[in-house]
């Protein structure tokens, strides 16, 4: 089970199709073929042992990804947002790779091993035979154990560990979950998910094998995404929520008016309550799924499909209703486990550690896999399960904050914070304290007319909706909130500038 | 035994398929009564007298619920296959909502 198999079933499938298309370039899943054998050839010619690429969404990045699967070896997308020195040191590790990249200092260290984006498409599209180009026989292509993709994590918590793929779990998550060739002619989707993240490989994987048209957008404005929509006929999307923010923000209050979208889904980081239900109002006609997973697990584990949106907004019953903010069901091919401290099931529907297993489930880093004995992997995610098998996740294990013995999770705390009207972005963090071994801190940005809103009025609004020992013993008011592409909050640096701040008012008035 | 991800190909017809869930028993599978082998495995394309089904499409998943067996077509061709003797049924589940 490898990708090879997967783009050899596509180009026999439906070869002529476009496969993918951006800024006026494109490739059909025929051309895609060709491009992943020639781009094997050069990685053999020049001894490459890994293929890195570093830009945004372009037809390059398939091409790369399925020429090195032919190649045998694995693919590295790097963050091209990144400094130099912090490129410099994951490439480190890497020496032999062939470079795939925009970057200009790329090319002056190692001219023989990098390749621009636009040179490197222009010689998979040429297959004349060339003196330069000497034959290097029969390929070994990439099969069922070996390493697909190297992703490095966002890292949000600490340095970035390389997270494995292999084949198998790429496939399997595939094989499972897509039904191949079940794409109509005139289906599209739009792609604004970063290059270097599970969910933009994901996303490009499972098109492919449906026979999708992939069109990416470099940049992502709000503006620039709606007017795609409607000049591609794009009939399926994917957006983190900050995007999915922006857009509501944009619409004020309008329709989206993209009739041709059938499909939006969302993921990479938690959705907020207010904006979901604004995007389901601006986006009448067209169908929300919440899709969960981690680099670890191949992506997608859990779906929260149109009909559980549908079900839960027009609920009365509270149960139901809260379904809204969780990531949906466990999809058939995966197994779920909530687990307590002592490593337990939790009774009932109490919160504890999220541990998944499955095929598509690596839960593997550079020289170690961190799955138990029987092939489970601990998620590093709190959460809970309801009666329904709806899973509900409060946030990373590492961020619960522990205040006087009491587990409380900052999520839950944001979730309310968020629903205030002036509340733009919200985070909560715990602050080491002498007493209470953590207090609880809030650091919120405001909407521009919120002027207002007062420390203490939010601590009221926390109170009334929670209880008092999850009201925020201070809050911080800051023009924006760090968040990495996908959304996700930094919360290490939050915390780390927090602390910092507040130690230097300490000094101020003492 | 079976694998999860092992291809196996009919020695007689264009038929190809990899194993998506393996089941924990020894099965025997055959292409119209021909024993699957090793996709890297000498073949000599003779065809099969005529089966009466449609063969196996592209992109098909197959399964036989009493064995726990699930697999791919990868590659499609004339044949029927089947599982101890059993003829292989086009799995019919619900498809999941599109994510990516």
């Amino acid at each position: 089970m490898d990708l090879n198999l997967l783009l050899d079933m596509a180009v026999t499938g439906y070869g002529d199709r476009t496969a993918v298309s951006a800024g006026g370039d494109a490739l059909t899943y025929a051309e895609l073929g060709r491009a992943a054998d020639l781009g094997a050839r050069l990685v053999r010619r020049i001894g490459a042992d890994a293929v890195i690429f570093v830009g945004p969404s372009h037809p390059a990045y398939p091409a790369a990804l399925f020429a090195s699967a032919a190649a045998g070896v694995p693919f590295i997308p790097l963050n091209y947002r990144l400094g130099r020195e912090q490129l410099q040191g994951l490439m480190a590790a890497h020496p032999k790779a062939l470079v795939v990249s925009d970057e200009p200092w790329i090319g002056e260290d190692m001219p023989e091993r990098a390749r621009s984006l636009r040179s490197y498409l222009a010689n998979l599209r040429d297959d004349r035979p060339s003196p330069d180009k000497p034959d290097v026989g029969p390929l070994s292509p990439g099969q069922s154990d070996d390493v697909a993709v190297v992703l490095y994590t966002s890292g949000t918590s600490g340095t970035p560990k390389a997270a494995l793929l292999r084949h198998r779990n790429l496939a399997s998550y595939v094989f499972t979950t897509v039904e191949f060739a079940n794409a109509s002619d005139e289906e599209a989707a739009l792609v604004t998910v970063p290059t270097y993240h599970i969910a933009g490989l994901a996303n490009l994987v499972s098109n492919l094998y449906a026979g999708r048209r992939i069109v990416y957008l470099e940049a992502f404005d709000p503006q620039g995404w709606l007017e795609m929509i409607r000049s591609e006929g794009i009939t399926q999307a994917m957006v983190v929520p900050t995007m999915l923010a922006r857009v509501i923000r944009f619409l004020d209050g309008a329709d989206a008016r993209v009739p041709t979208l059938r499909t939006l889904a969302y993921g990479g980081s938690r959705m907020p309550i207010p904006v979901l239900e604004e995007a389901l109002a601006r986006f009448a006609d067209t169908d929300f799924v919440n899709a969960y997973g981690l680099t670890e697990t191949s992506s997608t584990i859990a779906l929260l499909g149109p009909d559980d949106h549908r079900a839960a907004l027009t609920s009365n019953e509270p149960g139901a209703r809260a379904r809204l903010g969780s990531v949906g069901r466990v999809i058939p091919s995966v197994e779920v486990e909530v687990r307590d401290d002592n490593g337990a099931p939790t009774a009932g529907q109490l919160p504890g550690l999220i541990f998944l297993r499955g095929d598509q489930v690596s839960g593997e880093y550079a020289g170690e896999s961190v799955l138990d004995a029987d092939g489970w992997f601990p998620t590093g995610d709190r959460g809970w399960l309801d009666d329904e098998g709806y899973l509900f996740i409060e946030g990373r294990a590492d961020d619960t904050i522990i205040r006087g013995g009491e587990n409380v999770s900052p999520a839950e705390i944001e979730d309310v914070l968020m629903a205030h009207p002036a509340v733009a972005d919200a985070a909560v963090v715990g602050l080491s304290d002498d007493e209470w071994g953590q207090r609880i801190a809030a650091v919120v940005s405001i909407d521009g007319d919120g002027d207002a809103v007062t420390s203490d009025v939010l601590r009221e609004w926390v109170r009334d909706h929670l209880r008092s020992s999850k009201t925020p013993d201070l809050v911080a008011f800051w023009p924006e909130l760090p968040r990495t592409a996908t959304g996700k909050l930094l919360r290490r640096q939050i915390l780390e500038d927090l602390s910092s701040t507040l130690s230097a008012e300490n000094l101020a008035t003492s | 035994m079976l694998k999860a991800g092992l291809r196996l190909a009919c020695p007689h017809c264009t038929t190809e398929v990899v194993v998506v869930r393996a089941p924990a028993d020894d099965v025997v599978l055959t292409c119209s009564e021909s024993a699957l082998v090793g996709v890297g495995s000498a073949r000599e394309e003779t065809g099969h007298p005529t089966t009466g089904t449609d063969g196996m499409l592209l992109g098909k998943r197959y399964v036989d619920e009493s064995a726990d067996l699930e697999l791919l077509c990868t590659k499609a061709g004339p044949g029927a296959l089947a599982c101890d003797g059993r003829v292989l049924g086009i799995r019919g589940a619900k498809p999941l909502p599109s994510s990516d």
